[in-house]
């Protein structure tokens, strides 16, 4: 059995691939998470007043606040469409690794969250007249990324598997994804007030650390979440 | 139903005759804070409450652990008792030294790395709570929860790291990170009432412990009962 099934590498990018072949079909999700984010920066415009001093304090808040509630609105409708639809089942019953549908599930998610923010930061731009595009505050952006949609994927998957299904995920994942958000808040933060790369090297590491942690532990625990 | 066991009814006993003793320590005997005045003998549970608190976190993350790799359910039950313990007296610590903060700091609340990190862990263990009401079969509400303690246990920490990049003035009772900061100092008095709460509470907690793991006990019988009389 073992020579027959695919590698772990061919399994992952196969659930990819599949994921991103259904979503570029419909372009369900991606839609439902670009309108909701613009809609959520629109309120913060309200709510905030974000006039030009107010806003270069709170440009990373807004956005990482952004991010965060678009990604769980993504996570959650990944994870359901595989629970509804039997397509779960079908996964687990394929002769792979099961990491290898966390890794697959995980990067589709990804994939997913980063095609929203490479809209959403263009327009941001254009709306507060601020340049987010910088090569240091991207690779924060795509880090802090990584870090939500690695736990994200481990606890939508289990949130859905409840009764409670898509309210629980955010209860589930923002007071364990706090870590990672301050941190992209906070260096996301002192780039666009100036700071250079090396002063916000502190939350740029614990960025780094939260990832390298979190997708070692999703890895090694979603065996048990799967499991029938 | 079963009488309590005799040695759960000693300790019983012993965990309010400490507590008695403890509360009698901190509000009588230990001496009167010079700076902080009266107010500072909240300290004496608050740390005792956090103490135990955070003991029980640890101890359901191991929990979780060994539940994983064994699968045995008593280890899901105690990790279960241990976090809705740890959770109320973790509930506690946060009210007292919301008492304490406000002639001291003049706030009820501030966003502290320790307090700010004592509110996110406190949510944790109550999405945890809501995360296992909605499973309803046993194994899987054990495994999910397991996993969740065990993310919990790890977050935790983190979440103190990062928000440390802020500063603290939170008083540091043993071991300054640096000068600066505020430094609480113990006379020797002080320090038994300090040492006593943290023993008193322990005995206390284990105690708490010992009733919530007979009284899951208790539960899976009834629902045996339960199941017989259908059949």
């Amino acid at each position: 059995m073992k020579s027959s099934s695919p590698s772990l590498l061919k399994a992952t990018f196969a659930i990819v691939r599949k994921d991103l072949a259904a979503e570029f079909r419909s372009f369900e999700l991606i839609s439902a998470m670009l309108i909701f984010s613009l809609l959520v920066i629109i309120i913060f415009n309200f709510a905030l007043e974000l006039d030009i001093k107010t806003r270069e304090a709170v440009n990373a808040g807004v956005l990482w606040t952004t991010f965060a509630f678009a990604g769980t609105l993504g996570l959650n409708r990944s994870m359901s469409v595989e629970k509804d639809r039997g397509c779960m089942d079908g996964l687990l019953l394929a002769p792979v690794d099961r990491s290898a549908i966390y890794f697959g599930k995980a990067l589709s998610n990804l994939a997913f969250m980063v095609i929203v923010e490479a809209i959403v930061l263009p327009v941001y731009s254009m709306l507060y007249n601020v340049n987010l595009f910088r090569i240091d505050l991207l690779a924060v952006i795509i880090l802090g990324s990584i870090g939500y949609t690695a736990v994200g994927t481990l606890l939508a998957t289990m949130s859905v598997q409840t009764r409670m299904r898509e309210v629980l995920l955010p209860i589930l994942l923002f007071p364990i994804a706090i870590p990672v958000l301050l941190a992209a808040v906070k260096a996301s933060g002192g780039l666009l007030a100036g700071s250079t790369f090396a002063e916000i090297m502190t939350p740029f590491n614990l960025l780094v650390v939260y990832d390298v942690i979190f997708i070692a532990i999703a890895f090694m625990v979603f065996d048990f979440v799967v499991e029938e | 139903m079963q009488p309590r066991p005799i040695a759960l009814k000693i300790l019983d006993f012993v965990s309010v005759i400490l507590l008695a003793i403890s509360t009698y320590l901190a509000l009588f005997f230990a001496p009167t804070e010079l700076v902080m005045g009266e107010v500072q003998r909240v300290f004496y549970f608050h740390i005792g409450t956090a103490w135990v608190g955070l003991l029980g976190f640890v101890i359901a993350a191991i929990a979780g652990i060994a539940y994983l790799v064994t699968k045995n359910m008593l280890w899901d039950r105690f990790e279960l008792a241990a976090v809705e313990v740890s959770t109320v007296f973790f509930f506690i610590t946060i009210a007292l030294g919301s008492i304490w903060a406000r002639p001291a700091w003049n706030t009820w609340w501030t966003w502290d790395p320790r307090l700010t990190t004592a509110a996110i862990t406190e949510l944790i263990y109550v999405a945890y709570f809501m995360l296992r009401q909605g499973i309803e079969e046993p194994e899987k509400r054990a495994r999910f929860g397991a996993v969740y303690t065990l993310l919990g246990g790890i977050s935790a920490p983190i979440t103190f790291m990062v928000i440390r990049l802020f500063r603290s003035i939170h008083p540091v009772v043993i071991g300054a990170a640096n000068a600066s900061q505020e430094k609480m100092s113990m006379t020797s008095d002080m320090k038994t009432a300090f040492f006593f709460a943290l023993f008193a509470f322990t005995v206390i907690f284990i105690d708490m412990i010992w009733h919530r793991l007979r009284l899951s006990s208790l539960e899976e019988k009834v629902e045996q009962l339960k199941l017989n009389s259908l059949m």
